[in-house]
């Protein structure tokens, strides 16, 4: 037996390497476990490199910005930054809060709920194989942060943790093909999953044909995942055409639109709802609409009274006039029709509201 | 740090295995990962290059020893495993063939050669592409893709940059 392992030897140590780490993988995918133990020592080493370059590479091109360039305003800027980015976040629950409640109640609401807990976390570096659809943050167990948790920026979702180590995490982004999350539109309520494309954009499944769903319209988190809270914003919708057996929509995500560099772990949820579509914030005036060529001065002055009619609804309204003043009712059998050459009276038979176009929301 | 050289020295084909510091077969194969790990992020356009499959095959190649070739291969691999989504194994097996066929090639021919560097970089790259695939559909069943025109592509890219990363990586062996 040594004789054949010797004069073996390189076959034997290939196939004890292969067979060992197929004995890993095989573990792994039966037991849906992962050995947590190398991965930590795999994170634990490179995490300071990476954050070490990272400094590196930020405090070099601040130096430059900040004191060859414009001195101190990047540093207002970035807190201006930070300020225009918790106000968004406040801004969009006090938003969501007053669409659907009364200002005074939306308020007090607001006061005893606070938007939920979260943590600042600087992306460190891409997952290798991954091409950029898995990325390592700087914030891990020490921080409080577990799998499962949501991650977003002002903007929008940008994805979840996925494993949570002593000083980094892993961060599956939204446009991964593995990524779900239960997603709502805006205007229809349509209820879907959010999954990634695996080629940097995302998709909404699970949305049947039947249901109607616009372009441009906006997706919110639903809260049904229990991992995203209720009422963020996910993206627009680019496309939407209808599919073999479900709805085909293709969404932008909002929460990577402007690069990823920091962004927010939800260390506690809290759902909001869902903002109501198109936001009440102003009122429109509409003119009422010019009269119908050929058509009398009363006919005029009852449409202009009227306000927003149709060509359709002055021909019916017509119609119900001369029908009226020949006695004929409509829908009578053996009555035949009248006589629609004759003009109808001058005045209606029920008279329009007098009042001009409302102001409409 | 040590300045103890790693090699075989048992047989005359060997003797010609290159040697290298301990810092170095350590630390070159860090940096690697650390690049495909850091230097995307601000240069997406570099993503493309699989630098710790870059190394294996040069230590692999030079060391000329199918079982350092399958160790290296199967370290490094797992470091990437150990960093990425997938389950630990999977860049783990397809390094660990790639070390050791690299090793046996090495053992076969000259490989300070240009060309033949040029050539098995293309080619170990396009078959740890192909072999990844190969592994993931089957053993995990994922329906990924596999674009052969475009790995031909990014396997002549890689080969480009091969030839010149093992003229920098031959200035750390230890000459006797």
């Amino acid at each position: 037996m040594d004789l054949i392992l010797n004069r073996y030897r390189n076959l034997t140590a290939l196939v004890a390497a292969i067979l060992v780490q197929l004995v890993l993988l095989g573990y792994q995918v039966k037991s849906n476990q992962e050995v947590r133990l190398i991965r930590v020592w795999a994170i634990s080493a490179v995490t300071p490199l990476a954050r070490l370059l990272e400094s590196g590479r930020s405090g070099t091109s601040g130096f430059f910005r900040d004191y060859f360039v414009l001195l101190d305003v990047r540093e207002q800027n970035k807190r201006l930054q930070a300020d225009l980015n918790r106000i968004q976040l406040e801004n969009q629950y006090l938003r969501s809060e007053l669409d659907t409640a009364e200002r005074g109640k939306a308020l007090a609401v607001f006061q005893e709920h606070a938007r939920g807990k979260t943590i600042a976390a600087r992306i460190i570096g891409n997952s290798p194989g991954s091409n950029g659809r898995v990325v390592l943050i700087d914030r891990g167990r020490g921080s409080g942060i577990q799998a499962g948790m949501a991650v977003i920026t002002p903007s929008g979702i940008v994805g979840k943790i996925v494993s949570s180590y002593p000083t980094a995490s892993t961060l599956l982004l939204v446009t991964d093909p593995t990524f779900a999350a239960g997603v709502i539109s805006q205007k229809n309520r349509v209820h879907g999953t959010l999954k990634g494309n695996g080629s940097g954009g995302t998709m909404v499944d699970h949305v049947q044909n039947e249901q109607v769903v616009e372009i441009g319209e906006w997706f919110y988190t639903s809260g049904d995942d229990r991992i995203f809270p209720k009422g963020y914003p996910v993206g627009t919708v680019t496309a939407a055409r209808p599919g073999r057996t479900v709805k085909e929509i293709v969404l932008t995500p909002s929460g990577l639109q402007n690069g990823l560099e920091d962004v927010l772990v939800i260390l506690e949820g809290d759902h909001a709802p869902i903002p109501e579509a198109p936001a009440p914030n102003q009122t429109v005036y509409l003119q009422p609409l010019p009269a119908a060529e050929g058509d009398s001065a009363d006919a005029t002055t009852a449409t202009r009274s009227r306000g927003a009619e149709t060509d359709l609804d002055r021909e019916v309204e017509k119609a119900r006039r001369i029908g009226e003043d020949q006695k004929h009712v409509f829908g009578e059998r053996g009555r035949g029709a009248p006589d629609f050459n004759k003009a109808p009276s001058t005045t209606p038979a029920s008279p329009a509201p007098a009042s001009p176009a409302a102001p409409r929301p | 740090m040590s300045d103890t050289a790693v090699g075989f020295s048992d047989s005359p084909r060997k003797n010609r295995a290159s040697k290298f510091k301990w810092i170095s077969i350590v630390g070159i194969p860090l940096a690697a990962i650390l690049f495909q790990v850091y230097v995307p992020r601000f240069f997406t356009t570099l993503a493309y290059l699989e630098m710790p499959l870059l190394v294996t095959v040069y230590f692999s190649l030079m060391r000329r020893s199918p079982p350092s070739g399958v160790l290296f291969g199967m370290c490094i691999g797992l470091a990437q495993d150990s960093l990425s989504n997938q389950p630990l194994g999977m860049f783990g097996i397809v390094k660990t063939l790639v070390g050791y066929f690299a090793a046996s090639v090495g053992q076969r021919f000259e490989a300070n050669s240009a060309v033949l560097r040029l050539v098995l970089a293309f080619f170990f790259f396009f078959f740890h592409q192909f072999f990844y695939w190969v592994l993931a559909r089957a053993l995990l069943g994922q329906a990924v893709s596999f674009e052969p025109v475009q790995t031909l592509v990014l396997a002549v890219l890689n080969a480009a940059v091969a030839v010149p990363l093992f003229h920098i990586l031959d200035k750390l062996r230890v000459t006797d």
